[in-house]
């Protein structure tokens, strides 16, 4: 084998003015990646955006065939039909988007939370305020099948405390950005649920607002639905702040369930506990799990934790598992990451074997507990017991006894 | 009355390395209500025969048997020999995240029994076992094994051992890393399960010092695995003044 050096190319200076000064070429690759989370793009207006390539790191894991009418189409940004419980201190109506609490939690990132944000008209606001812990419901099922916008403006008042639950059934195509802001003080729980119809598409991208020494739990559940992406991104940007993300997947044959997970620390002594867990089954079944993790230098002693696990259940799936940690300060009290995808643990089983215990219930108390793990956190009795109800259900549908080995 | 023998069992293990033969024809007769005693130093395959009863699928028996009434336990799998009578209480039990330990004695049980407990029984017997092994109440409430000390994982071993009253029981180091409180308890609780079903235990151990608190019938000391030499329970008297050198010399000049 021989090297040869390549051939001399003259470069051509551009012509910049200043002597000597001339724009870095980046090795004339054009453009250069985003090298920080923080630096993405963001625009409330979907003109703003290019036209989505697939190419993007928002989107290169997405199936962007099957939501194009959600990333470009024209939307339904109208009021639409909700079951909401009376609950007291908790106020749940229709705001104009001239609500002065609209923006101030986040900026879409991507074209298709552009293009919500740009065509929603009304924002479903849910107000909660009050120290006693009481439980909200919010029930949408009746979205139909055209391509929908929609906005969901979610505030806790300071030091008030409340779990907010955000139930999703039926069919759907969705775009939505929901924005969840926690004042000072304040506790407060968001679960949201997706159990659509086999056939239902649904974008969301949450944007939270931590306020100073409050503390929100985020947990997104996702068991139904053709192509499910939830971005869930929250800022702690004042002190003291703390979130807890938790998630929990189920994907089977043909679902694409997805999440890319955004926690900034942007101001001292906050804490961000991030952990997602999925189970896989059947052909086609994909989930993506992205997560972000940004210490910026103004959050000094921070500490932050994420993880990813995913129980692959057949052959022919597929879990992409992607945790970024970023940190721009070395004074912090912890920062780690953790991602493991793979079948059943074979000491697990034998253990339960040795029970007495059958290899295929031994499989399904396994991936059961796997994910109750994430349901026992939610902290809402009913709904637990409905969500293991439908892992059940799930896994009613798996022949766990031939897992492909 | 049942009993279980082992005939020449021949036994390796799968390592990176090829196969690597662990027992090298072991021999034991066990009935019921009898405590049997195996001890010998580290390495010398005591755990694996432990893990060989209980069927654990990395160790390749290549020859002999081993028979629970006749019938053969080798062609069983791990939860037939567990429904068959046979329980192996861990070394290191295995964290199960998720599945509480309520859920857990309970499907367990149902599975030994062919048919779910009556329940007021149930929760009678688990709650008053849980007390004889002074467990508190909210460990039925916890993650089985997650987060449990090791005194608390041999006592929920032993838990399992009172409520699903096996016919035969290894015991694997039971009383590794337990304190005089904890060993007297867990101790205790093999007893019990002794008097109350006529168990028969395989007790193994590295030290003489749980023997204190089981009185064992038979003593079997192994090296290089297998039986090196068997007795009573003076020879683990022996064993305690001795140590094991006596068998190791042996080893060291061949």
């Amino acid at each position: 084998m021989t090297i040869s050096a390549p051939e001399a190319t003259t470069t051509k200076l551009e012509n910049t003015g200043q002597l000597g000064y001339k724009k870095h070429t980046d090795g004339g690759w054009g453009l250069v990646p985003i090298q920080t989370r923080s630096e993405r793009f963001a625009s409330t207006n979907v003109e703003d955006f290019p036209a989505v390539t697939g190419r993007e790191a928002v989107w290169k894991l997405t199936p962007i065939d099957r939501v194009a009418d959600l990333i470009d189409g024209q939307l339904d940004g109208g009021e639409y039909a909700i079951d909401a419980t009376l609950v007291n201190d908790v106020d749940v109506s229709w705001v104009d988007r001239t609500d002065a609490r609209i923006g101030t939690a986040g900026t879409p990132e991507e074209r298709a939370s552009a293009n919500a944000w740009t065509q929603f008209d009304k924002a479903l606001a849910i107000t909660v305020s009050g120290e006693e812990p009481k439980t909200v419901r919010v029930r949408r099922s009746e979205l139909g099948t055209s391509p929908r916008a929609a906005h969901v403006l979610l505030e806790a008042k300071p030091f008030s405390t409340g779990l907010v639950i955000l139930a999703n059934a039926g069919q759907a195509r969705l775009t939505e950005n929901v924005e969840i802001i926690v004042g000072e003080g304040a506790n407060l729980t968001v679960v949201t649920v997706q159990q659509w119809d086999d056939d239902a598409a649904h974008l969301a991208s949450h944007f939270t607002t931590v306020g100073r020494d409050a503390r929100v739990k985020h947990v997104v559940v996702t068991l139904g639905g053709s192509v499910v992406r939830v971005n869930p991104s929250t800022h702690l940007n004042a002190q003291g702040g703390e979130v807890e993300a938790l998630g929990l997947y189920f994907a089977d044959a043909g679902q694409h369930l997805e999440q890319q997970v955004y926690v900034d620390h942007d101001a001292p002594h906050t804490r961000s506990r991030v952990t997602y867990k999925g189970a896989l089954q059947g052909e086609g079944a994909r989930t993506v799990w992205i997560g972000d993790v940004l210490i910026r230098q103004s959050a000094t002693g921070t500490d932050s934790y994420e993880q990813n696990r995913n129980l692959v259940l057949t052959d022919g799936t597929r879990a992409d598992s992607v945790p970024n940690l970023e940190i721009e300060t070395g004074d912090i009290a912890g920062a780690g990451h953790a991602s493991a995808t793979g079948r059943f643990d074979d000491e697990q089983l034998f253990y339960l074997q040795a029970r007495g215990i059958t290899e295929e219930e031994a499989r399904r108390l396994v991936v059961r507990g796997f994910l109750t793990e994430i349901v026992q956190q939610i902290g809402d009795a009913e709904l637990q017991e409905r969500l293991e109800i439908a892992i059940e259900e799930e896994l009613n549908g798996t022949n766990l006894s031939t897992d492909g080995r | 009355m049942a009993v279980l023998e082992i005939r020449d069992l021949h036994v390796s293990v799968e390592t990176d390395q090829g196969s690597k033969p662990i027992l090298r024809g072991v021999d034991l007769t066990i009935r019921k209500g009898e405590t049997h005693a195996i001890m010998g130093p580290n390495g010398s395959g005591k755990s694996t025969l432990a893990y060989t009863i209980a069927g654990h699928p990395k160790y390749t028996v290549n020859s002999g048997s081993i028979t629970l009434d006749g019938q053969d336990v080798l062609a069983m799998t791990v939860d037939e020999r567990a429904r068959a009578g046979l329980f192996l209480a861990m070394q290191y039990p295995v964290e199960i995240p998720g599945v509480t330990v309520t859920n857990f004695l309970r499907t367990a049980k149902t599975a030994i029994d062919g048919e779910a407990p009556p329940i007021r029984h149930w929760i009678k017997d688990v709650k008053s076992s849980m007390k004889n092994l002074r467990m508190d109440s909210t460990f039925a409430e916890r993650n089985v094994n997650e987060g449990f000390s090791g005194g608390e994982k041999k006592r929920h071993e032993i838990l399992q051992l009172e409520l699903l009253k096996p016919t035969f029981a290894v015991l694997d180091e039971t009383d590794s890393g337990l304190d005089v409180d904890a060993l007297k308890i867990v101790s205790e609780g093999v007893n019990r399960a002794k008097e109350n079903t006529n168990l028969g235990v395989l007790l193994i151990t590295h030290y003489t010092r749980i023997l204190r608190y089981i009185k064992p019938d038979f003593v079997h000391v192994f090296v290089d695995g297998r039986i090196a030499e068997e007795g009573g329970p003076e020879l683990a008297d022996r064993l305690e003044d001795e140590g094991y050198d006596r068998f190791l010399v042996g080893e060291a000049t061949a």
